[in-house]
């Protein structure tokens, strides 16, 4: 592809492209945590999840040859990341944030240990759509080429905005996560429903994993995530545990993780390594300006332990 | 015959005396019985692990033990690796006191580090008797401010500890990375991006008959000054209270605000002293090694010690020795450099399991031996 000289306008460009490419990894963990979160529990384990999303995914669809195999086996052991660690926090006197620490931790080494073999050979890519064919400049292209989960991950948003408003799941994991004892006087099983909602929020971080692994930067290796799975429980935090805020967050998070490779893509190589925090700098300036010691948390599942 | 006291009186007394014993153990006892399942359950799950790979864990087991305290050379090398796990521990052992689960130690090991290696060359004609102590200082009062910010914002702001200070630990990593391959970067170091070595006289030499350094010393100090923080001062106590019940805290006066920041402070700063005692001790100058992930073993030997200071350090022993014969395993069972995280993973997730057997046996219950229940 030959490149036109666009100059300057090449960063707000990239950053635009970055931030759809970049954002779709940040959708679905933090879609993934705001189930979880909304039946209250916190769920910091996700980032393991993630990184194992990312090998299984890879592994499944370099042995199938196919890259969709892939993004359901990550959905798959998503699910049982998910449900390991709604069970143990079920058992009583067990503190939900140290075990996500702990499936964190034992996630990725899970995933290290596994996932030996898959760092040489190539896998197939998840497909894209084009939506610059009006274009004649191949940067502009390039920037709008949308790959299928983002687009999935939006229609997600929506439909989880909607399902929490108007149908009976979404309304049982709203009452449990509100008050537990509420929900058990009604009838709903409490532990069963947190757990499903943490082995739902797995599969959807198993799948953000896999979109690392199988389209951007898409290849495995033991440094591919930077944290998303992390940065995600901030994420929900600021998005108020509204879907549709998840949305426009990863958006922003996106495109300030794509601030550094923008800017490098010009020429711009001085502070790159400072560019690159530029999404924690984010996420911890937005946890600072949206939270406040007195301010109640507006919207926060009453049940979550670190708004109490 | 009432000053003479039949032998069944005295066998009563005698029995009555191993009863208030008992009764007085049960509680200490579970503190020690309970762990120590765990990490055996933990050990055992993991062979099963490892047995599913075609692999045996005697044999893992019996090099585990050889590459750990086999010969002097590896004792020594375990004692090398446990000195930074002892700081990295306290930083999340010494918040916890106070309710906060801080994970981002690995934050300030890096910064206190590089701090270090920033000093050095400016101190480069002083005597290593200042020298040392200068740089541990300014290490410590970096990493004290990185983790006390953890603690301020999460007091004066609610922002989370856990999500906040392990942002920080990346913005840490992204700081020494952009510090050391460009305003720090010795000119020289081509391969390997570092800062300038530090001169001779502000290394930290070993312990007189072994080739350990003395941060392991210092390590062992801070775990007992730690313990006898807690332990022994009202300080200790009013933060016991505060992380008990916040509002009684308050209520009873308690400076709260000022009792987070110190203690993340104090933890964030042995951190810090732990990367300066890797820069000083082990690499001589600040490089990317530093985030070794000493941090995050440390979560996990502060958890297994179920934060407290002096059992801190068995488990800083026992992992160091873990980890430093994780390169034997390597080489002579063909396994991955990731077992051993795996292996920490499993033990991680079996102690917290182990938290719900806590008032589960009745044997531990003093009530139970003074025969009132």
């Amino acid at each position: 592809m030959e490149t036109v000289d666009i100059g300057w306008w090449g960063v707000p460009l990239a950053i635009l492209a970055g931030a759809i490419r970049v954002s779709t990894p940040f959708l679905f963990v933090s879609l993934g945590e705001c189930i979880t979160e909304k039946s209250g529990r916190i769920n910091l384990g996700l980032e393991g999840t993630l990184v194992f999303g990312a090998m299984s995914g890879y592994a499944v669809a370099y042995l199938t040859g196919s890259a969709w195999v892939g993004v359901l086996a990550a959905a798959g052991a998503g699910v049982l990341f998910g449900a390991f660690h709604g069970w143990i926090c079920s058992l009583p006197k067990v503190n939900d944030i140290a075990v996500g620490i702990a499936l964190m931790l034992f996630g990725m080494g899970l995933a290290f240990f596994l996932g030996k073999p898959y760092i040489q050979p190539v896998a197939p890519d998840l497909p894209d759509i084009s939506f610059g064919f009006w274009s004649s400049i191949p940067q502009v292209q390039a920037a709008l080429k949308v790959n299928v989960l983002f687009i999935i991950g939006a229609a997600l948003a929506v439909f989880l905005w909607w399902a929490f408003q108007n149908t009976r799941v979404g309304l049982v994991i709203r009452i449990v996560g509100d008050s537990a004892d509420g929900a058990a006087a009604m009838g709903y099983k409490v532990n069963t429903v947190r757990l499903l909602s943490t082995a739902a929020g797995g599969a959807l971080a198993g799948v953000a994993g896999a979109y690392l692994s199988l389209y951007y930067p898409g290849s495995w290796n033991e440094g591919i995530s930077s944290g998303q799975g992390l940065m995600a429980v901030a994420l929900v935090i600021f998005a108020r545990w509204n879907p549709l805020a998840c949305f426009g967050a990863a958006l922003l998070f996106g495109g300030a993780g794509a601030l550094g490779p923008a800017l490098q893509s010009v020429g711009v190589t001085q502070g790159y390594y400072l560019f690159y925090a530029a999404p924690y700098v984010l996420t911890l300036v937005i946890m600072i300006l949206t939270l406040s010691k007195t301010r109640g948390m507006a919207g926060a599942p009453a049940e979550l332990s670190i708004t109490k | 015959m009432a000053d003479v006291a039949s032998p069944g009186a005295a066998g009563d007394l005698a029995r009555n005396g191993l009863r208030e014993v008992a009764a007085r153990l049960a509680r200490p006892a579970e503190m020690v019985v309970i762990p120590l399942i765990a990490f055996v359950a933990g050990l055992v799950l993991f062979g099963l692990f490892i047995a599913l790979f075609g692999k045996n864990p005697l044999q893992l087991y019996g090099l585990m033990v050889q590459g750990a305290v086999g010969t002097w050379f590896s004792i020594q090398q375990s004692l090398a690796r446990a000195a930074p796990l002892l700081l990295a521990a306290l930083c999340v052992a010494l918040p916890a006191r106070l309710g906060l689960v801080v994970i981002g130690g690995e934050g300030a090991i890096v910064l206190g580090g590089v701090a270090a290696a920033a000093l050095a060359p400016l101190i480069g004609g002083v005597p290593g008797v200042i020298g040392v102590p200068l740089m541990a200082v300014f290490a410590m009062a970096v990493g004290a401010v990185w983790i006390g910010s953890v603690g301020a914002l999460r007091y004066y702001r609610g922002v989370n500890e856990t999500i906040a200070s392990l942002l920080m630990a990346y913005i840490a990593i992204a700081l020494m990375n952009h510090l050391v391959e460009g305003p720090l970067r010795d000119p020289l170091s081509l391969n390997k991006p570092s800062t300038l070595p530090l001169a001779e006289a502000l290394r930290i030499g070993t312990i007189p008959g072994m080739s350990v350094h003395w941060g392991l010393v210092v390590g062992i100090l801070a775990c007992v000054i730690s313990f006898i923080l807690i332990d022994r001062t009202t300080i200790g106590f009013s933060a016991k209270i505060a992380g008990g019940n916040v509002r009684a805290a308050l209520l009873q006066g308690l400076p709260v605000g000022r009792l987070i920041v110190g203690f993340t402070a104090l933890g964030g700063a042995f951190a810090g002293l732990a990367g300066m005692i890797e820069v000083a001790a082990v690499h001589g100058n600040a490089n990317a090694s530093l985030a070794g992930g000493y941090g995050y073993t440390g979560i996990l030997i502060a958890f297994l010690a179920r934060h407290n200071p002096l059992a801190i350090i068995p488990f800083a022993l026992i992992l160091g020795g873990i980890e430093a014969s994780n390169g034997l395993i390597q080489r002579r069972m063909a396994l991955p450099d990731a077992t051993v995280l795996v292996l920490e993973g499993l033990l991680f997730i079996v102690i917290l399991v182990s938290d719900t057997l806590y008032g589960r046996f009745r044997i531990f219950d003093p009530a139970y031996w003074k025969g009132e229940r």
